[in-house]
């Protein structure tokens, strides 16, 4: 069984990080939900994350690992606000879709 | 083997994305978003990302889309509806979209000296020396004080989002109030 020796190419893993951002950018630029937008930009940050791994691998470089390590926490907080901000938005609109919330001001 | 996992979790994952766009209700959404995450930390375990792999999995499927959950159904969220707007995301949108992916592929599939992904492979070859310890000894030497930022920042995150998502005090009183008398 040649097959189940096979090593994946490094290339398949950073194609597959590039379609998930594209993916993630489809998403946000399609869904006309305020949650679901700020869903696609954690799936682009999962990408870039994942693509960072991928050349953490191929140069042996630790730092690569830990700078994602970095982005989740920042993502983390970023979530936190984010969906407090919806949250606060929500309170003042009464709606998520993103067409009704084109003001600042009420 | 690792072909077979590859391309299962590299499945599951593309599936979850899409269908993270294809649902309407954002509950579903949330749903195959966690998907998509813990099929991504099983691509790190393969990358040889362990600790990576553990805190995908507990901060992103765990914290994060928990977050999520709880905030789609705190504002009891229904499914979304397809109204005006998004007028340029279809013409202007999709093209560049394709136009970034195509880039992309080529310049990735093009690179030369990318090499393979072999299961097991270490990020060190010290004896006795696991990613882990590698991954912690930089951390914590040479990358001590970022550490210790980020940490002050999630604090001052998690403050401001209390500030933000906390009724506001005198107007909710006050409508209480009323609504009482």
């Amino acid at each position: 069984m040649s097959f189940l020796q096979h090593d994946v190419p490094l290339s398949w893993y950073l194609l597959l990080s590039a379609v998930l951002f594209s993916l993630g950018v489809i998403g946000f630029l399609i869904k006309r939900n305020l949650i679901t937008v700020f869903m696609s930009i954690e799936l682009m940050l999962n990408a870039v994350n994942l693509s960072f791994v991928a050349f953490a691998y191929q140069w042996h470089e630790v730092r690569g690992q830990i700078f994602v390590l970095f982005v989740m926490m920042v993502a983390a907080a970023e979530a936190a606000v984010g969906l407090a901000i919806i949250i606060a938005v929500f309170r003042a609109r009464a709606t998520l879709a993103v067409d009704r919330i084109d003001l600042m001001k009420l | 083997m690792h072909l077979i996992l590859f391309f299962l979790f590299a499945g599951f994952c593309l599936a979850g994305a899409i269908n993270l766009l294809l649902q309407t209700h954002p509950i579903n959404s949330a749903l195959s978003l966690i998907v998509v995450m813990t099929s991504l930390a099983v691509l790190y375990l393969l990358l040889g990302a362990e600790f990576l792999a553990i805190a995908q999995i507990i901060v992103y499927a765990g914290a994060v889309m928990v977050l999520f959950t709880f905030v789609v159904m705190l504002l009891n969220a229904g499914r979304e509806e397809r109204t005006l707007g998004s007028r340029a995301a279809l013409p202007i949108g999709f093209p560049a979209v394709v136009a970034l992916l195509a880039v992309l592929a080529t310049i990735l599939l093009r690179a030369q000296g990318l090499g393979a992904v072999r299961l097991g492979d270490r990020l060190t070859n010290a004896p006795g020396q696991s990613n882990l310890v590698v991954l912690s000894q930089v951390l914590f030497h040479e990358l001590l004080l970022p550490f210790e930022v980020t940490s002050v920042l999630i604090l001052i995150a998690i403050l401001g989002a209390v500030a933000l998502a906390r009724a506001d005090g005198s107007k909710m009183g006050g409508a209480e109030r009323t609504a009482e008398k």
